[in-house]
C-alpha cells in the first residue's frame, strides 16, 4: 500500500477531492476517484473549459452517485408546467441546482453555451443556487439541457413543489426597497429645507418661509399615500377585528402630524412637522427591511413534494411511459430505476430491492425487501430497476397521508411577540392622555387644547418602540447565522425563549449519520478478523463497507467461491474456511435481529455478531444534561427499542423515552404535550418527523448539509452547531430582555416629550430632534447590547 | 436673492433623476441578486481563439 501511495503523488481526485481509490482513473495527467468525475473532466477539457479548475482548488463534487433518468421532461404536459416561458423559438427556464457551491461553478455554468451552441444564455443566482437558461428549442430539448448539466455534475432538483412555487413570484420585497428609497428621497430634501427655518430667518427672508413650506408639504404627500400606506391598512384591518396592534398609533400619529402640518403651513401659523413625518417613515421602513431581510435563500416550507419525483415510469403493455405523480392510480404498474425514488406505496413485484430511507427515518444503512413484501413510499431505490404495484395512491402513501392532517391544512397560528402584547396598553394609554390634554385645555383655549392633543398623539408616536424589536431580533438573526442556525423569520427568536419541553427525534438528530461504529458481541481472534474483514472486502453492501473499515486490517486472503444475497448475506472460502456473514435469516439462525446485525459463520460454527450502532452527535451528553436542567426531554424514536439502555441516563424519566413511533403517533404526542400547556420544540430531520416539527411551537430540522433536503420548519440547524442549543436558547433569553430593556428607554424619551406636549408647549423643532435621536439611541443600543449577549454566550 | 428658487427647483429636479434611476433600477432586477454580479466581474475574459489575438495585435499597434 506504501509503495503505491509514494509513487502516485496526487492522493486527491483533481474533480472533488476525494480520496483516491486503488487504482484511480486517469485522464491526461489527473487522477481521478470514479468515473463519472473523469467523464466530467473530459467533457470540460474538450470543450475548452479547463479553466474551471482554474479559480478554486477541486470546484467538482463527487460523481459516485448516479444520475436519474429525465424522460418525463420529453412529456410536453410537464415540462409546460416547469418553464418560465416559451415560444416557437426559445425557451426559458430556472433550475435549482443544489452543488452549486463556488465561482468555479458560477463561471462554468455560464458558460454552457460552449458545451452546446444551441444554449443562448445562462445566467446564475448563487445565493439561491439558482440557474436560468435560455435555449433555442428546436435545437435542443429541455431534457437533453437538463441531461447536459447532470452530465458535467450538475444536476438539477426538479420537485413537485417547484411547480407550485413559479405561481408566486414575490415582489414584496422591491416594494419595500422603492418606499424606503421614496421616504428617504423625501426626508432628505425636508431636512433640506427646513434647516433654513430652525436657524431662525432674517425679516426679509420670510417670503422663503412659505416657499419652503409649500414644497415641504408637496414631498409629505407621496410619503403619507405611498411610503407609510402599509400601516394604515394594517391598522384599519386589525382595528376592524378588534386588535390594536403598534401599526394604530404609528398611523394615527402619522396622520395627525399631517393633518397639523398642513393646517399650519396653509394658513401660515407654523412650519409643521414634515422632517418628522418624513424621518418617522423611513426609519420605521428600514426597520421593517431588517426583519424581512433574509439571510439565507433556505426553504421552510418543504414537504414530501419537493423531495419526491415530478413523474414516474408506468409501465402499460409492455410500455414504458412516464406519467405525473397525481395520475397514478392503484393498481399501476410501474419500474424504479437505481437512484430513483418510490413515490407511493407499493408491493415488489420484480428485482432486487435495496432501499435507502435515510431522507425519511434518518436511518443511512439500507433496507432489503423481497418479493412480494409492501414497500413504503419514499425510500430511494439503491440497485438496479425494481418493478412494483401500487397499492396506494400518493396522497395516501403511509408517510404522505401525514400532510391531510389538520396541523397542515391550516396556518399555524402567528407567534406572539412581546411588542404585540406592550402595544395595546401602550395605545390604549397614548389615546387617553391625548385626550385628557385636550380636555384639560378646552375650557381656557381651545387652539390650545387641540395643539396639546395633536402633539401628544405626534410626540408620543412609538418610533423607537416600534424598531426595537426588529433591530433587536435581526441583530441576533444574523448571529444564529453565523453559527450555522438558520431562523425562519425574527418572531421564531422569541418563541425559542419560551420553550420549556424539548422532544428529541433520534436517528439522524441526536445520532451523527455519518459516524457509525459497531458492537462485537462473541470471541474472535486475529485470524478469524482477517478471514471477516477480506470476505467483508468483497461486497458493496454499506454494512461490509463500513464493517471493513471499523475491524481496520489490510488484505491478506484471497476469496473463492464468493457469493452474494444483496441485502442478506455473503460467503466465501477463504485460507480453506468456509465463512459467512449475514443476517440471522440467511444464516438459518434461530433469533430474531434488533437493528443492523452481522452474524458470522465459520465452519459452520457461530462465532457471534455486529451490531451497528450509532455514535451521538459530538456533544450530545453534555447537551442532554445542560438542556435536562432547564427544560423536560422526550424522545421519540421511529426505531426499535435497543438503544433504550444507554439513552436512560439523559432522560431522567423512563416514560419520556418512546420508540416505534409512527409519523402521525409523533404528531399526536406533540399534540399531547401541548394540551398539558407545554411550549414544545422539535428536533428532527426526516419526513417522518414532519408532522411533529410542524405541530410543534417551534419545529428544527437538523442537518448535516442545508442545501440537502429538509423537512418543512421553523429553523434549519447545521449538524455541526448541535452543541450549541444551550447557548441559541440563552441568546434568545437575553434578546428578550434587550427588548424589554430598549422599551423602557424609548418610554423614557416619550416621557420626555410628553411633558412638553401636554402643555401644548412641543416645538417643531424639538420632535425634529427627540425622534431621530431616539431612534438612533434604539438602533445602537440593541445592536450593541445583542453583540454583547452574544460573547457572553460564546456565540461570536 | 430670487435665484434661490430656480436653484432648489434644480436641485429637486435633479435628486428625482436619481430616484428615477433607482427605480429603473430596481425594476429591472438589479437588486434581487446582489452577490454573483461581484464573483462575475473577476472572471479572465476569455480569448476566443489564437489568430484573432493575432490580429487584435496587429490592429493595436499599426506601427510596428
Amino acid at each position: 500500500m506504501k509503495e503505491t501511495n509514494s509513487l502516485t503523488v496526487e492522493t486527491h481526485c483533481f474533480h472533488c477531492g476525494d480520496d483516491l481509490p486503488e487504482p484511480p482513473y486517469p485522464a491526461d495527467d489527473k487522477q481521478f476517484c470514479c468515473l463519472g468525475c473523469q467523464g466530467v473532466y473530459q467533457i470540460l477539457s474538450s470543450h475548452n473549459l479547463s479553466s474551471y479548475y482554474l479559480y478554486n482548488d477541486v470546484p467538482g463534487v463527487s460523481q459516485q452517485k448516479k444520475a436519474p433518468h429525465f424522460n418525463y421532461l420529453d412529456e410536453p404536459g410537464i415540462a409546460a408546467e416547469l418553464v418560465d416561458y416559451t415560444d416557437a423559438r426559445i425557451t426559458v427556464i430556472s433550475l435549482f441546482i443544489p452543488v452549486i457551491h463556488c465561482s468555479s461553478c458560477i463561471w462554468l455554468l455560464e458558460n454552457l453555451h460552449k458545451i452546446n451552441p444551441a444554449i443562448a444564455q445562462s445566467r446564475v443566482d448563487f445565493l439561491k443556487k439558482q440557474v436560468t437558461i435560455t435555449f433555442k428549442n428546436q435545437q435542443i430539448s429541455l431534457r437533453q439541457v437538463v441531461e447536459m448539466l447532470s452530465m458535467i455534475g450538475y444536476e438539477p432538483l426538479i420537485s413537485l413543489q417547484d411547480m407550485i412555487k413559479k405561481q408566486r413570484s414575490d415582489h414584496s420585497e422591491r416594494n419595500l426597497l422603492t418606499k424606503i428609497a421614496v421616504a428617504g428621497f423625501c426626508f432628505g430634501n425636508v431636512m433640506l429645507l427646513s434647516f433654513p427655518d430652525y436657524f431662525g430667518l432674517n425679516s426679509f427672508e420670510q417670503n422663503f418661509k412659505n416657499f419652503f413650506g409649500w414644497i415641504n408639504l408637496a414631498f409629505a404627500i407621496p410619503v403619507l399615500l405611498y411610503s407609510a400606506r402599509d400601516y394604515f391598512i394594517s391598522a384599519w384591518t386589525n382595528l376592524k377585528n378588534g386588535v390594536l396592534n403598534l401599526d394604530f398609533p404609528l398611523a394615527l400619529g402619522i396622520a395627525v402630524m399631517f393633518i397639523r402640518s398642513a393646517y399650519e403651513i396653509i394658513t401660515q401659523t407654523g412650519a409643521g412637522f414634515v422632517d418628522t413625518l418624513c424621518s418617522l417613515v423611513f426609519f420605521l421602513l428600514i426597520g421593517k427591511w431588517m426583519q424581512k431581510r433574509t439571510y439565507h435563500y433556505l426553504s421552510f416550507e418543504r414537504d414530501f413534494r419537493s423531495y419526491f419525483p415530478v413523474a414516474v415510469t408506468q409501465l402499460k403493455d409492455g410500455q414504458e411511459k412516464p406519467i405525473p405523480l397525481n395520475e397514478l392510480k392503484t393498481g399501476d404498474r410501474i419500474l424504479i430505476r437505481g437512484n430513483e425514488i418510490i413515490p407511493a406505496d407499493a408491493i415488489l413485484l420484480k428485482g432486487e430491492a435495496e432501499l435507502d430511507f435515510s431522507f425519511v427515518t434518518g436511518e443511512s444503512l439500507p433496507l432489503a425487501k423481497v418479493l412480494g413484501e409492501i414497500v413504503y413510499a419514499g425510500g430511494r431505490q439503491l440497485r438496479g430497476a425494481i418493478e412494483l404495484e401500487v397499492v396506494k395512491p400518493v396522497s395516501q402513501s403511509y408517510l404522505t397521508k401525514l400532510w391531510n392532517n389538520e396541523a397542515f391544512s391550516g396556518q399555524k397560528d402567528p407567534i406572539k411577540t412581546f411588542s404585540d402584547t406592550a402595544s395595546r396598553y401602550f395605545s390604549i394609554v397614548l389615546v387617553a392622555i391625548a385626550l385628557a390634554a385636550g380636555l384639560y385645555w378646552i375650557n381656557t383655549d381651545v387652539n390650545k387644547a387641540i395643539a396639546a392633543f395633536t402633539a401628544v398623539l405626534i410626540i408620543a408616536c412609538p418610533c423607537a418602540l416600534a424598531l426595537s424589536s426588529p433591530f433587536t431580533l435581526a441583530a441576533v438573526l444574523s448571529i444564529f447565522d453565523q453559527n450555522k442556525f438558520y431562523l425562519k423569520n425574527t418572531a421564531v427568536i422569541e418563541e425559542l425563549a419560551r420553550i420549556d419541553t424539548i422532544v428529541f427525534d433520534k436517528t439522524g438528530t441526536i445520532t451523527n449519520p455519518q459516524a457509525t461504529g459497531f458492537d462485537f458481541s462473541g470471541t474472535l481472534d486475529q485470524h478469524q478478523k482477517q478471514l471477516v474483514s477480506d470476505l467483508a472486502r468483497n461486497s458493496g453492501h454499506p454494512l461490509s463497507r463500513e464493517l471493513v473499515k471499523w475491524l481496520a486490517v489490510n488484505p491478506y486472503f484471497p476469496v473463492e467461491h464468493y457469493m452474494e444475497k444483496v441485502g442478506r448475506g455473503i460467503s466465501g472460502r477463504l485460507d480453506g474456511h468456509d465463512v459467512k456473514l449475514g443476517s440471522a435469516a440467511y444464516l438459518g439462525l434461530k433469533t430474531q435481529d434488533k437493528g443492523s446485525v452481522v452474524h458470522i459463520l465459520i465452519e459452520g460454527h457461530y462465532s457471534g455478531y455486529f451490531r451497528s450502532s450509532q455514535r451521538w452527535r459530538d456533544g450530545f451528553k453534555q447537551l442532554a444534561l445542560k438542556l435536562g436542567q432547564k427544560a423536560d426531554l422526550h424522545l421519540l424514536s421511529g426505531d426499535q427499542d435497543h438503544d433504550r439502555k444507554t439513552l436512560t441516563p439523559f432522560f431522567p424519566r423512563m416514560q419520556q423515552l418512546h420508540f416505534q413511533q409512527s409519523p402521525q403517533q409523533k404528531l399526536d404526542y406533540i399534540l399531547r404535550l401541548q394540551e398539558t400547556g407545554a411550549k414544545v420544540m422539535m428536533l428532527g430531520d426526516g419526513l417522518n418527523d414532519a408532522g411533529a416539527l410542524k405541530q410543534s411551537n417551534l419545529g428544527i430540522a437538523v442537518t448535516d448539509d442545508i442545501n440537502n433536503f429538509s423537512p418543512g420548519c421553523d429553523a434549519i440547524l447545521d449538524g455541526a452547531a448541535f452543541k450549541k442549543i444551550p447557548q441559541f436558547i440563552q441568546q434568545a433569553k437575553d434578546a428578550v430582555k434587550v427588548i424589554h430593556m430598549s422599551f423602557a428607554i424609548s418610554l423614557l424619551y416619550n416621557v420626555v416629550g410628553l411633558f412638553f406636549a401636554v402643555q401644548g408647549l412641543l416645538s417643531p423643532l424639538m420632535a425634529a430632534i427627540l425622534m431621530p435621536v431616539s431612534t438612533i439611541t434604539i438602533i445602537l443600543f440593541t445592536s450593541l447590547t445583542a453583540r454583547f449577549y452574544a460573547r457572553k454566550n460564546k456565540l461570536l | 436673492m430670487n435665484m434661490i428658487f430656480l436653484l432648489i427647483g434644480f436641485s429637486i429636479l435633479l435628486a428625482l433623476l436619481f430616484l428615477l434611476a433607482f427605480f429603473w433600477a430596481s425594476k429591472s432586477g438589479q437588486h434581487d441578486d446582489l452577490y454573483t454580479p461581484g464573483v462575475r466581474i473577476l472572471f479572465e475574459e476569455e480569448k476566443p481563439s489564437e489568430t484573432r489575438i493575432e490580429q487584435k495585435s496587429d490592429e493595436d499597434h499599426p506601427f510596428t
